[in-house]
């Protein structure tokens, strides 16, 4: 009962989301060059299934390795935010002005850095475009800490690393997983953002383009919704490391 | 020993920035080991300034806090100490929880040895067959036992008390009470407890110390004269009546209103 709920309920609202998208393009008689239906996107999908493999996995690894820098420079930035108070009066204005700009004006400042190196320029904006949630909320988590949880290890000498490793740090990991889930689906718009705006012929975001460049509006389509299953699976994973690292915070029902 | 604890002439005052607020000025309090103080006085005195200066986690500006022979310069082992919250870290079970204290204090114990010992504690509080709950699954009152248990799993020579039962309902806390009175009588140790409420103070303690408004000096020192296995009934008695009469006097002229409210 449990398992179908998990698993059916969410395949018929996608296959009732499918239904209702070819209906409307079905009634409306559109043809495929204004809005392609469902019906035409399997031939696309087996048509390039090579490209969308290796698209793909260009684009998975990328936001990947994009996501790791940022969890690790994100949670560096936020232990230092949260435990010096002249270190967060210092950085916030600048994280947060620097968080303000539009990541699509940072492509082609970065392409022009870094010429010619794709994968790096790719992978630079994966990580800049999704570690400001993360140190934010560990920063947050850290600063927030009530001086009784400090206190319990304090009052028997123990030193600032060993209450960060038994108390702040676990006790932040609900936060930082929250902030992880806003991160990845971050992350995964800063590698396509490189891949559609600077084209270098690389990930699900070149699939697009040539779609484009030769009308073929069913691939298109195609490549929309398999990088929003690509996000779903990141999203996921992201879930499945919560579950594992930071499932005492779930509340059990009633 | 007769001073196992020794307050002397303890001034400390906070940096504002309205300049230096000083919350204790003129402290003294002896306390003998094995025995019970509890510390009253007008909300907002420096009552919890003083549990962290016991414990060593503040200095004073001036005086010295002595224990055992030894004056109090930083954080010991030999200290357990119980807030108002009972702070139970949730990614723990209550048993891992009351075994915190013993990973920084002895991280060589034998695992087993220290859940034995943790179990036991639990079994002496009425938590037994809770050791693997979360804390969210205990009620607040069953959550404090725990918290106690982990202040003393490490057999501190010292318990600090800070309001421990402060949010629990009457008769949890005088459950909470009895609980405490049995802890002592199986392992001695020497007992600090800040409250606000007075039958709490004649109930637990040998002494009963009141602070005045701030900033705190002892005010008055009552020796409570009452045999050391007390009986929740002992409260309702002519003897301790007329020491809670002579606490709730002391506790009008520290907040200043003397013969106002008769």
């Amino acid at each position: 009962m449990e398992l179908a709920q998990k698993i059916l309920v969410p395949l018929l609202a996608m296959l009732i989301f499918l239904g209702l998208w070819e209906g409307v393009v079905w009634i409306n008689d559109w043809p495929d060059y204004k809005m392609a239906s469902p019906s035409d996107l399997p031939p696309a999908f087996v048509k390039y299934h090579a490209l969308f493999l290796s698209g793909g996995w260009e684009t998975l690894w990328r936001t990947v390795a994009g996501l790791v820098l940022a969890v690790i420079f994100g949670t560096g930035l936020g232990m230092v935010m949260g435990f010096s108070r002249i270190a967060r009066a210092g950085l916030y204005p600048l994280l947060v002005g620097f968080n303000a700009i539009p990541k699509a004006t940072l492509v082609p400042v970065i392409a022009l850095v870094f010429i010619g190196q794709y994968d790096f320029n790719t992978v630079l904006m994966a990580f800049l475009i999704s570690f400001f949630p993360i140190a934010v909320s560990v920063g947050i988590g850290l600063s927030t800490l009530e001086p009784e949880y400090r206190d319990i290890l304090a009052a028997l000498g123990a030193s600032k690393f060993t209450i960060f490793r038994k108390i702040a740090l676990p006790k932040t990991l609900p936060e930082f997983f929250g902030a992880l889930k806003v991160s990845v689906t971050l992350a995964f718009i800063g590698t396509n953002l490189v891949e559609i705006v600077s084209p270098h012929g690389k990930g699900l975001g070149a699939l697009f383009l040539s779609g484009q460049t030769n009308s073929d509006y069913p691939l298109m389509f195609a490549v929309l919704i398999a990088l929003a299953a690509l996000g779903i699976v990141l999203y996921y994973a992201v879930v499945a490391l919560e579950r594992i690292f930071a499932g005492w915070a779930e509340r059990s029902p009633g | 020993m007769s001073k196992f604890i020794d307050i002397k002439g303890v001034r400390h005052a906070y940096r504002t920035k309205h300049g230096p607020l000083p919350v204790l000025d003129g402290l003294d309090i002896e306390v003998p080991e094995g025995t019970f103080c509890a510390v009253v006085g007008p909300s907002g005195c420096g009552k919890s300034t003083l549990t962290r200066l016991i414990s060593g986690l503040m200095k004073p500006d001036t005086g010295a806090v002595v224990l055992a022979g030894e004056e109090v310069a930083s954080p010991r082992k030999t200290v357990g100490m119980a807030f108002q919250n009972p702070v139970m870290l949730e990614w723990r079970t209550i048993l891992q929880n009351v075994m915190l204290p013993l990973e920084i204090v002895a991280p060589r114990m034998p695992r087993a040895e220290a859940e034995a010992r943790a179990a036991h504690l639990l079994d002496m509080v009425g938590l037994k067959g809770f050791e693997g709950k979360k804390p969210s699954e205990l009620s607040g009152g069953m959550r404090q036992r725990a918290s106690l248990c982990r202040a003393l799993v490490h057999r501190p020579q010292v318990l600090i008390m800070d309001e421990p039962f402060g949010a629990l309902d009457n008769f949890t806390r005088e459950d909470l009470w009895q609980t405490m009175r049995d802890l002592r009588a199986a392992e001695p140790f020497t007992c600090v407890l800040i409250t606000h409420d007075l039958r709490e103070s004649v109930f637990l303690g040998d002494q009963v110390v009141v602070l005045s408004g701030r900033p705190a000096r002892t005010q008055y020192v009552l020796d409570v004269d009452l045999p050391a296995d007390r009986r929740i009934d002992i409260l309702y008695e002519p003897k301790a009546g007329e020491m809670l009469h002579l606490l709730r006097d002391q506790i009008r002229i520290a907040q200043g209103r003397t013969g106002e409210m008769h």
